[in-house]
């Protein structure tokens, strides 16, 4: 039976990790993510997980564990964060070199310098190259559904790709929210076993893992590893479907608020799309017609479903809780403004960075946009490509 | 050899054909020496085998029976550590063949 | 004791139509160390000569199941493989009576230097693993750089002799104290000319239960700059200067394999190196003393410990 429970999204994960019961969880601590690592080790302390909990000397090398201990041949976690993701960074690669489905929580929080401990997207979009898939999420509740959904999508036979799913440091890390929690046994079950193809721990065969690839090589396999991402999309439809079909809660590749009739649209992942709803909820009562899209998939992303739900918009304001320097613009805008080049008509877009360090985002911020966005609908004119909200100017 | 498509190759960087490096005949980097084994003078140490960086002592039940040319190369230390008076492995001059020839 | 005939008998598993140079002293290491445990084993190899001149796609020198991830993690990718191998017994997926050895190499950049931390925070933690780290006092693959393990006075592509520079000016570091600091059941100092020692060492360190070190000085010819048939020479000349002492650490006992009859000068073994012709020169001599007083040093405090 599934259960009404208050935890926050740390302890959401640490219970998803209890149910799920990887074979090995290799984790290092660092705020906001370190509750997920001490939840995990009090249940190893109290019996409750049966696999093995190791807290290594860094990130660097508990990727470097999770590596050694997929390649052997079972299911395995982590949880990290920030400057923790960063060290892992030179690992993530490697990880999806060899096509280890590792599943790892991120409890988003900014990069230093200088040094911040709240939460934003600059961790995770650092690593959206690294070949992981990347699931975003809302609440804990997301948070839980999740961090489930990403094993089966990790460990599907077309993708066998790593997965993180990133939580709002503090905002959803940090925050009490009363979410379902199913049963044990249905995670299990929904979970299923996991059969690594060529496990280092089988007697029988000798093989060499992670050679020395040529210019005759590199190419070729870099190429194969694309194929897991690549098949992701249809997997993680499917598995979205069954979690729905199974415990009532279904996923895809974006969620729409009030979109339907929108003209003016907002992007925005995470926590702030919470906020966002809200905000829209208000606008909608004056009669403004403001939408909401909040990508939950990153990578692979899919451009083709959310430039298609957003062709038909007057307007939309692409907001990013990271920067990329000197880029046209943040992560998610460059993404989607390029996912729509290849339609004749197409919507005005505009880019806001926001939330950096932790910084708050509040409905008035989002009623700021939409006026912006009006703007741009009205004189089909888009004067700022980028700007900030709520920075002291 | 025929190299694989991105199609053809093990998921996940693996090689699944231990030890087929046999097949890389290092012997063709030998320039000018190679060593030569006398058997009536070998007294059956297996230095020579334990030394050799190339893996070209070829070894008969429990006998050292003289050197794999396909992997030997040249580099000396089975002469130099053979502790017989009159040594049982000698470097002998060699004259350069070419590769293509060595690799047949 | 085993023979050398017994051992050539056991099948490579480290085999013939490697990439490393003519006349290298990796190969002779792994031919021994590889051949102390009859069980399945599973190596993880840290960035270096070692793995990249055996595994170049789409061939490999392993008949063993060998993985490589990076230069600085070999101690934690092996760590990582240890720990599912209990999980998975533990869980009943792997049979009880099924067992498997650990061994994770580097060399000395891979192990006193960049992997230090991982291979420090691995033997803490207690994994029941074999780490060996071939010493040839240099960055070799990369071409010659200098590393914590290379001597005072060799000169090294980032410490290169110059007229204003003998060469590397640091004392080597002493990664196989560092080693017996973490108070791990078994550690030790080896050289391949002395086999039998250097294969017993290696059973002792796959028998015994927890972390155990191996550190085994490797003949470099290409770096160290001298005629590739001499390596087994100079390797004699490490141990009979005290350069590289063969010693022991079983559970905090010290105990020195071998003690020259005559201790010969630091001399004798910088004479046969390239990489230390420049310290003949008068204005040098100053590292030659430091060299010699150093060995010295060491040899001493390692003769008191083992007395302790
Ligand atoms: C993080 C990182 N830094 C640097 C390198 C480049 N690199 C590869 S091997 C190597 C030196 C290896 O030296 P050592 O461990 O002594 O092994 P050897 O080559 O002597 O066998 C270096 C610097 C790397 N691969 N990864
Ligand atoms: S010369 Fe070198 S490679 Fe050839 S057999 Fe002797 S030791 Fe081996
Ligand atoms: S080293 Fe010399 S004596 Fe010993 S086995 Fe080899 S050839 Fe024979
Ligand atoms: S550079 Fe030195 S250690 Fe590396 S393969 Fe050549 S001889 Fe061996
Ligand atoms: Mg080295």
């Amino acid at each position: 039976m599934s259960k009404f429970v208050t935890l926050n999204g740390n302890q959401t994960i640490g219970e998803a990790a209890r149910q799920i019961d990887p074979d090995v969880i290799a984790a290092y601590p660092i705020t906001p993510s370190t509750a997920i690592v001490e939840t995990i080790a009090k249940f190893k302390a109290d019996g409750l997980i049966s696999g093995e909990f190791v807290c290594p000397e860094s990130e660097h090398s508990a990727m470097s564990l999770c590596i050694g201990a997929a390649s052997a041949g079972g299911r395995v976690m982590t949880a990290t964060a920030s400057q923790g993701l960063a060290l892992m960074w030179e690992m993530l690669y490697i990880a999806a070199g060899l096509r280890l489905p590792i599943v790892a929580a991120i409890a988003n929080r900014s990069l230093s310098a200088p040094i911040n401990i709240h939460g934003d997207h600059s961790d995770t979009m650092g690593a959206r190259d690294s070949g992981w898939i990347q699931i975003y999420s809302e609440n804990c509740q997301e948070a839980y559904d999740n961090f489930i959904q990403a094993f089966r999508i990790a460990e599907h036979l077309d993708v066998r790709t790593p997965v993180l799913v990133g939580l709002d440091g503090f905002i959803i890390s940090h925050s009490m929210e009363v979410i379902q929690v199913e049963d044990d046994a249905e995670v299990k079950k929904f979970i299923g076993e996991y059969k690594s193809l060529y496990p280092l721990l089988d007697s029988k065969v000798k093989m060499t893992v992670g050679p020395i690839d040529f210019t005759d090589y590199y190419f070729e396999h870099k190429r194969n590893q694309l194929e897991g991402i690549e098949n992701a999309p249809q997997v993680i439809e499917e598995v979205g479907k069954e979690f729905g079909k199974k415990f009532g809660r279904e996923y895809g590749f974006f969620e729409g608020y009030r979109l339907d009739d929108a003209e003016l649209c907002i992007v925005a992942m995470s926590s702030a799309a919470g906020t966002c709803k809200d905000a829209i909820d208000e606008l909608r009562s004056e009669g403004k017609r403001v939408g909401l899209l909040k990508p939950r998939i990153f990578r692979p992303f899919p451009h083709q479903r959310i430039s298609e739900a957003l062709i038909k918009m007057k307007a939309v304001a692409v907001l990013d809780r990271s920067s990329s320097p000197g880029a046209f613009g943040a992560p998610l805008f460059t993404e989607i403004r390029s996912a729509l080049y290849d339609y004749e008509e197409r919507p005005k877009i505009t880019n806001y960075v926001y939330g950096l360090g932790g910084r708050d985002i509040k409905i008035e911020h989002f009623k700021e946009v939409t006026d912006d966005l009006e703007k741009i609908a009205e004189t089909g004119k888009v004067e700022k490509v980028y700007s900030y909200i709520n920075l002291r100017e | 050899m025929k190299k694989e498509s991105w199609k053809e190759l093990t998921l996940g960087t693996i090689n699944l054909d231990a030890g087929n490096s046999v097949k890389n005949l290092t012997g063709t980097w030998r320039s000018g020496k190679k060593p030569q084994f006398i058997e009536e003078r070998c007294i059956q140490c297996f230095f020579c085998w334990l030394y050799c960086p190339h893996f070209a002592i070829e070894v008969d039940g429990d006998k050292v029976r003289g050197i794999n040319y396909d992997y030997c190369t040249g580099c000396g230390i089975c002469s130099v550590e053979c502790p017989t008076k009159e040594k049982a492995i000698v470097m002998v001059k060699e004259e350069v063949k070419l590769f293509e020839e060595r690799a047949k | 004791m085993a023979k050398l005939k017994d051992l050539a008998a056991i099948e490579d598993r480290l085999v013939a139509g490697h990439g490393m140079c003519i006349g290298c002293g990796i190969p002779l290491i792994f031919k021994v160390i590889l051949r102390a445990t009859e069980d399945p084993l599973i190596i993880a190899n840290a960035t270096g000569c070692l793995e990249v001149c055996t595994t170049i796609f789409p061939r490999t020198s392993w008949n063993v199941t060998w993985v490589h991830s990076a230069f600085e993690n070999a101690a934690s990718t092996i760590s990582g493989i240890e720990v599912m191998y209990k999980a998975l017994k533990k869980k009943g997926r792997i049979p009880k009576d099924k067992r498997f050895k650990f061994l994770g190499v580097g060399g000395d950049g891979g192990t006193y230097d960049i992997g230090l931390q991982a291979l420090s925070g691995a033997v803490e933690r207690g994994h029941d693993i074999v780490y060996v780290c071939y010493d040839n006092n240099v960055y070799a693959n990369t071409g010659g750089q200098r590393s914590s393990a290379t001597p005072i006075g060799a000169s090294a592509t980032t410490s290169p002799a110059g007229t204003q520079s003998p060469g590397k000016i640091q004392r080597r570091k002493d990664l196989t104290k560092v080693l017996v600091a973490h108070n791990i059941p078994y550690v030790a100092q080896a050289s391949p000319h002395r086999w039998q020692d250097l294969y017993n060492k290696a059973k002792k360190a796959f028998e015994v239960e927890g972390p155990a070190f191996l550190n085994v000085l490797c003949l470099c010819p290409t770096e160290w700059k001298y005629d590739e048939s001499l390596g087994i020479r100079l390797a004699h000349m490490a141990v009979d200067t005290c350069v590289w002492p063969l010693y022991e650490v079983e559970n905090g006992k010290y105990k020195i394999n071998y003690k020259p009859k005559e201790k010969k000068p630091v001399l004798e073994w910088i004479k046969t190196q390239g990489r230390f012709r420049h310290l003949f020169k008068e204005k040098n001599a100053w590292v030659l003393e430091e060299f010699q007083k150093q060995v010295d040093q060491d040899w001493e405090e390692l003769n008191k410990l083992e007395s302790l």
